[in-house]
């Protein structure tokens, strides 16, 4: 195990447990690594000489390749374990993987795995800051953020909103971070899928439910269209795609009962024609190449706040209810 | 050589009174009285003295995965929590589904601190498809039978396996018993935790209350079609508890048993991720912890069964997804009772001690009220010591306990096995 360092051994494991203000100073950061990001050379100085470590158990090109740029451009040095190329393997112990890792140096630990948990239990054995990059069904707060950090950009705040999230919200993490970051901003949430995509219990969830997304179009801000995996078929939860796209697919007709500032949101990667047709991708209301191009800008953030500054971001102890009153790092 | 319990509050289930208890030499008690004297003199004063505990659900993982436990350690934790017999369940490796594997565990058992009373599994190799050696079984000594882990899926085979065992009374001497681990695995398979609110909000795949539920019912049922004795395993839930309820006033032939965890701990533990809360059947909500608690106060629920289940360390360093379910219990089981239950002492000396030899068919000389004649299987308890759970201080192999760092109150000051004195003052002598 390394010693300690004069890392703040902070995490940022999920939005559960944070506020609105941990929202926002990282939203108000982003702007300003937007703005690195449109320079002629791209690339600050912020973290020479720290480490971020992708650990992907789980393969994501997306979010990997978002997360190492946004590693890059702040000048920090990078390692890449992914299961395809490495020993990590499902049954080998997490701590023995997380352990060598921290021999190795890394000062942040980008988690991606396919089990809900496994970067809380991460965090509990590294002196590293462990990022989630995606926890099973659990959680995926970058892309939450990143989400957020569109949907501001484009309407200036949140608040008031009226976001519809759409689709396989039982199996999302996606849809489990953007119900608390959306709400925490001040913006109304409906998930709108069949009772067979939707969690088992929504008690104490701060949403409406609605199985009609017809009648739902009309009164939304924000379309949010989450990604139907085709096992879902075999799993038995909806007996098609031919049917889910008939009733939940978002196409030119469906979208023209959208206001006409409404905006579209998709975390991708898109199956066009059941989500939605490529001709609403396309549409002037979609945001869908401005969620990943702020990525990287919010990723930049992030992992600034968490190495960079020295500065408290996000408590640990987000599982109780308790306040946490553990110090910051030496 | 004789030995003396001195100054004891005995509380058995002929009541309770103040007296010394003499065990002689043949392992039997000899007196009981006041001013009584012997070779060895335990200091029982302030403290209980109960007929020692009887564990209908113990895995001791021996033959097979004796990293995790032995027979030996397992029965050692069983001394120090106060049990002098541990029923072991037949899902070892290889399953004890015949002859040649009963008798290794009853040989090992018979080295050890407890009587180990092995039981078989009702199909061969727990596979749930074809019908254990049962009758050659019985002639071994087995009186209960279990493919404890998961439930028996399959109606029909459950049904002729009930018939059958039916045919066996006579040759065991007593009805056999069908012990079942009710889990319909169509509902909770790809589950690894009580499937509701903490469930959705972790996003940890559930298992729905009603997959334990479906198959209380259907085996209610086919009691009510066959007649065979049958044992509810590790009842979890609210409506569980109340199908067996249902049963026991209509006369059927059924007894039950709660774990400790299950009136103890909920679903909400499982936020920490840690799986050491993992366990089948999973910890469920607050409800259901209350109608258990019911359940073992009007008598529905028959025994507290400790369901005691160790895992290696690395076992339990895996994602929740993908660690083995189960947890430790032999050593925490009695605080835990009588501080959480809701019971007062005698009834929780019941649940754990007569009543669950009953139905393991050993009351001839497990949980015997305390006079002259009877076997000295004697647990003396200090109702007011308090003491800190740590799994690396536990007689087990493992340290899985879900309770780590909890101060508890009640332990067991000493053991008494056959006349022997295997724990003296929180010691276990072997």
């Amino acid at each position: 195990m390394a010693s300690a360092r004069p890392v703040p051994s902070r995490h940022l494991l999920g939005i559960d447990g944070m506020s609105r203000d941990d929202l926002e100073e990282i939203l108000d950061l982003t702007d300003t690594f937007a703005e690195v990001g449109r320079r002629t050379i791209p690339k600050v100085p912020a973290l020479r000489g720290r480490t971020v470590a992708s650990l992907f158990f789980e393969n994501s090109t997306r979010t990997r390749l978002s997360f190492e740029t946004a590693a890059r451009r702040l000048s920090a040095d990078t390692m890449i374990f992914t299961s395809g190329s490495s020993s990590l393997s499902k049954g080998e112990s997490l701590r023995d993987t997380v352990e060598v890792i921290g021999s190795y140096g890394a000062d942040a630990i980008v988690v991606r795995h396919a089990m809900a948990g496994t970067a809380h239990r991460l965090a509990g054995w590294t002196d590293a800051a462990v990022i989630n990059a995606g926890d099973g069904c659990h959680e995926h707060p970058t892309q939450a953020l990143l989400d957020c950090y569109t949907l501001r950009e484009a309407r200036g705040g949140l608040d008031g909103m009226r976001i519809g999230i759409v689709g396989d919200i039982r199996h999302s993490r996606v849809a489990r971070s953007n119900v608390l970051a959306f709400t925490l901003l001040g913006a109304e949430v409906l998930l709108i899928a069949p009772p067979t995509l939707l969690p088992p219990s929504t008690e104490g969830w701060p949403v409406t439910v609605t199985h009609d997304l017809d009648a739902s179009l009309p009164d939304l801000d924000a379309c949010y269209l989450l990604r139907l995996q085709r096992e879902r078929i075999s799993e038995g939860l909806i007996p098609s795609i031919r049917e889910y796209a008939a009733d939940f697919g978002l196409d030119a007709r469906r979208a023209s009962r959208l206001p006409d500032d409404a905006l579209i949101l998709h975390p991708g990667p898109t199956n066009l024609g059941v989500e939605l047709t490529s001709e609403v991708a396309a549409d002037h209301r979609s945001l869908i190449l401005d969620q990943v191009a702020n990525g990287v800008s919010l990723r930049m953030a992030v992992l600034f706040l968490l190495l960079g500054s020295g500065r408290e971001l996000v408590p640990d102890g987000v599982r109780d209810e308790l306040p946490d009153e553990e110090a910051p790092g030496p | 050589m004789t030995v003396v319990l001195r100054g004891g509050r005995v509380v058995d289930s002929g009541g309770e009174r103040l007296i010394d208890v003499e065990i002689g030499d043949d392992g039997l008690i000899a007196a009981v009285g006041t001013g009584l004297t012997g070779d060895i003199q335990l200091d029982a004063s302030g403290c209980v003295v109960s007929p020692g505990f009887v564990d209908l659900h113990v895995h001791l993982r021996e033959p097979g995965q004796e990293d995790a436990e032995t027979i030996q350690t397992g029965a050692r934790g069983g001394a120090l929590g106060g049990y002098t017999a541990l029923v072991a369940m037949p899902n070892t490796d290889p399953v004890t589904d015949c002859a040649a594997v009963v008798e290794q565990v009853r040989a090992l058992g018979s080295r050890s601190m407890c009587e180990i009373v092995p039981t078989a599994a009702m199909t061969v190799g727990r596979r749930g498809v074809d019908m254990a050696p049962m009758g050659e079984l019985v002639d071994h000594g087995v009186g209960i039978f279990t493919d404890d882990g998961t439930g028996l899926q399959d109606p029909r085979l459950m049904r002729r396996i009930m018939e059958y065992s039916t045919g066996l009374t006579a040759r065991l001497g007593r009805p056999v018993v069908l012990a079942q681990h009710c889990e319909v695995s169509a509902l909770s398979e790809g589950g690894f935790m009580h499937e509701g609110a903490w469930s959705s909000r972790l996003g940890i795949p559930g298992q729905p209350a009603e997959a334990e539920e479906l198959m209380v019912m259907r085996d209610i049922a086919l009691v009510r079609l066959t007649g065979a004795r049958m044992h509810f395993q590790h009842l979890s839930t609210a409506a569980s508890v109340s199908m067996v309820r249902g049963a026991k006033a209509a006369g059927l032939p059924v007894t039950s048993e709660a774990t400790t965890h299950h009136f103890t701990l909920t679903d909400a533990a499982c936020a920490s991720y840690d799986p050491v809360f993992k366990v089948h059947p999973p910890l469920r909500t607050d409800v259901d912890v209350a109608a258990v608690r019911a359940g073992l106060a009007d008598g529905t629920i028959d025994a507290i069964a400790t369901d005691h289940a160790p895992h290696a360390d690395h076992a339990k360093e895996r994602p929740f997804d993908t660690a083995p379910p189960g947890m430790l219990g032999l050593e925490t089981a009695l605080s835990l009772s009588l501080e959480e239950s809701g019971l007062d002492l005698p009834e929780v000396l019941a649940l754990m001690s007569w009543r669950p030899a009953a139905i393991a068919g050993i009351a001839d000389r497990h949980g015997v009220p305390i006079a002259p004649g009877a076997p000295a299987n004697i647990c003396v308890i200090d109702p007011d010591e308090t003491w800190t759970v740590s799994g690396r201080a536990m007689a087990s192999l493992s340290s899985n306990t879900p309770y780590e760092g909890r101060t508890l109150r009640g332990r067991v000051r000493h053991t008494i096995r056959s006349g022997v004195p295997v724990v003296v003052d929180g010691e276990a002598r072997r």
